[in-house]
């Protein structure tokens, strides 16, 4: 990490603007400190019993890379299979001929990925694959992806991925991503703040951005290749957005007072944000590419968090002009908002499920902060996680899966929980605080 | 610290010795100086035209203008932003001095405490920070002498999740820039 280079390419209609080495950003992405570790608090009642053989190699040397491995734990840490420990696998098959469904009857296993990788030149690898159902003796699946060395993990997930879908119905998200924010304080007491990226295992962690200034609210564009985020370098704050890939990253607002809570269009060419005048916060939108401003609520009361309706044509944030925090619901164009929640005296920071049907949100039960889905229909409210202070719920593009933050022991860590409660996951990091998770949307081939 | 003391020399004029040893958190000077409301209250009736502040005060007085000087932080109770009665004299402190040096400028950076959703905080931290900019106003200070900024509860002065860190974190600090 080049600490020293912080001097950060500004894109865009704004001015070209050289960030200071005073503020001391390092935008290279870099390996982060804080490896995110996935342990599952409750799964379905009944899991699937899956096995998933250790595949075959082909090839020069050691296979470069366990497939069968990170399958089996990318359906374990979904709470909804139980895969046979290889100690236990009576067969080991690698080619469809090789199967014999009933040493997998009398392991009383349901289904059984099996597979092998074959080597096609220096960096070329092939990975073969096929989904059994044990019961009926009947293959589900057969595939072959190629990738290169570096992309294996990437082809495990996407295997991983297929089975979940086959058998659940549900796309899998185990080749996604999770963007957080990572505080951690060395002896002095002094605090630094990252942006980091990782994929949705906890495993590739990148740093993104890097600040001894307050990092916050990191948000991704549709297309997964940019994210927007608030930090508060030069003591204001400012919202950024970033391209993953290069690195760059284009200042879209810094105006006087709050500059926070950015949200992506779905169309990805607007931007909804917060800002104040005269220490007023109000909900914009804003063209990110021909700055124009366009302001949506206007009342005295704090209005912020604004988050897109997936169809674009409404945005839901949350006021306090009633007294206490609840969700409203406003025009992307502007007009008269409508209030969205009623059961409790605590309602914030809005996610709108993917297919627009639920809202995610911060609740205060019995002076806890928890996270709850509501219908925006009705107003109806069903808690779904435990905590004491549960914030910044987001939802896994498949709307299957929440990720939130939450404290444990002190720490800020993060977890999950299906959207129907079932399934809650701790997902801790090992250093400092984590907090504010974004899950990305799936990967644009 | 951020604030001269070469600054403060000024304004106390003829008591420019009492101020002198000013900025260090030499607390036993101020606490004879600034013993009971008393000296405070007369800075603060005289404090009015913003001129001359010290001139003709008692060199004790002069310690208790100081002594309200060095106070930077206004607590807040929970889930408000008005200004607690307590730091009307403080506050008044500051406007005075603002007033009475156009060049100062001070950055006032609000806080919430930790429970509730962050941006929502970043709201509380503003609307403080913006109850004590008005109040600075009133005693004379000027928009441009001030800026403001909130973290909400990004950056708390007391880790913990207890009601003791809570109350330590609801705050807005005035910082002088140089």
């Amino acid at each position: 990490m080049t600490e020293k280079n912080a001097t950060a390419r500004i894109e865009g209609p704004l001015r070209a603007l050289r960030i200071g080495v005073m503020a001391m950003l390092a935008l290279c992405a870099a390996a982060a400190d804080a490896q995110l570790n996935i342990e599952i608090r409750r799964g379905v009642a009944r899991p699937v019993p899956i096995a998933v053989v250790p595949f075959g190699w082909q090839g020069s040397g050691p296979a470069p890379f366990d497939i069968a491995e990170l399958v089996a734990t990318d359906l374990a840490n979904s709470g909804r299979f139980e895969p046979l420990p290889p100690s236990d696998m009576i067969a080991r098959p690698t080619e469809p001929v090789q199967v014999n469904f009933q040493d997998w009857r009398v392991s009383d296993v349901d289904v059984l990925v099996i597979g092998r990788l074959v080597q096609s030149g220096p960096d070329d690898y092939t990975a073969h694959f096929q989904l059994f159902d044990v019961l009926r003796g009947q293959q589900l699946l057969g595939f072959r992806l190629t990738s290169s060395g570096e992309d294996l993990r990437a082809t495990a997930h996407r295997i991983a991925d297929m089975v979940f879908e086959e058998l659940t119905g549900i796309q899998g998200v185990f080749g996604t991503q999770i963007a957080y924010i990572s505080e951690q304080r060395n002896a002095a007491g002094v605090a630094r703040y990252q942006l980091i990226v990782a994929d949705a295992d906890g495993a590739n962690a990148q740093v993104i951005a890097d600040s001894p200034q307050p990092l916050m609210s990191p948000a991704w564009s549709p297309d997964g290749r940019r994210l927007a985020y608030v930090s508060f370098e030069g003591n204001q704050s400012a919202i950024y957005v970033q391209t993953l890939r290069t690195g760059t990253r284009q200042r879209v607002s810094a105006r006087e007072g709050i500059n926070g809570a950015p949200a992506f269009s779905p169309d990805g060419r607007r931007l909804a944000l917060t800002l104040s005048r005269d220490g007023n916060l109000d909900v914009y939108t804003l063209d990110i590419t021909n700055q124009v401003l366009r302001q949506l609520t206007n009342s005295p009361a704090i209005d912020t968090e604004p988050a897109w309706a997936p169809d674009g044509e409404s945005i839901y944030f949350t006021s306090d002009r009633s007294g206490g925090p609840q969700i409203y619901n406003v025009s992307s164009e502007g007009g008269r908002a409508e209030r969205v929640t009623f059961e409790g005296s605590y309602n914030s920071r809005p996610r709108v499920s993917p297919d627009g049907e639920q809202l995610a949100v911060v609740h205060q039960n019995q002076g806890n902060f928890r996270i709850a889905v509501v219908d925006p229909d009705n107003g109806l409210t069903q808690v779904l996680s435990n905590g004491q202070q549960d914030e910044s719920p987001s939802y896994a593009p498949n709307g299957a899966v929440l990720i939130y933050a939450t404290r444990e022991n002190g720490k800020g860590v993060l977890a999950s929980v299906s959207s129907d409660g079932l399934i809650q996951q701790r997902i801790a990091s090992g250093e400092g605080d984590v907090r504010e998770p974004a899950w990305s949307p799936f990967p644009r081939p | 610290m951020v604030r001269s003391s070469v600054m403060l020399t000024c304004i106390l004029g003829a008591l420019a010795l009492a101020g002198c040893g000013g900025r260090s958190n030499t607390l036993p000077d101020y606490e004879s100086g600034a013993e009971g409301g008393g000296a405070a209250e007369g800075a603060d009736t005289r404090g009015a035209d913003g001129r001359g502040i010290g001139v003709f005060e008692e060199e004790g007085a002069a310690g208790g203008q100081q002594a309200l000087l060095d106070q930077l932080i206004v607590y807040f109770e929970y889930d408000q932003s008005e200004v607690p009665a307590q730091y009307n004299e403080m506050l008044a402190a500051h406007g005075r001095y603002l007033s009475s040096n156009p060049e100062a400028r001070i950055r006032l950076e609000g806080h919430a405490d930790e429970r509730g959703s962050r941006e929502y905080n970043i709201g509380l931290g503003e609307r403080r920070s913006q109850a004590v900019r008005r109040i600075l106003m009133l005693q004379g200070a000027s928009a441009e002498q001030l800026s403001t900024v909130s973290y909400g509860e990004e950056r708390p002065a007391a880790l913990g999740s207890d009601e003791e860190a809570y109350s330590l974190n609801r705050r807005v600090e005035i910082v002088y820039r140089q």
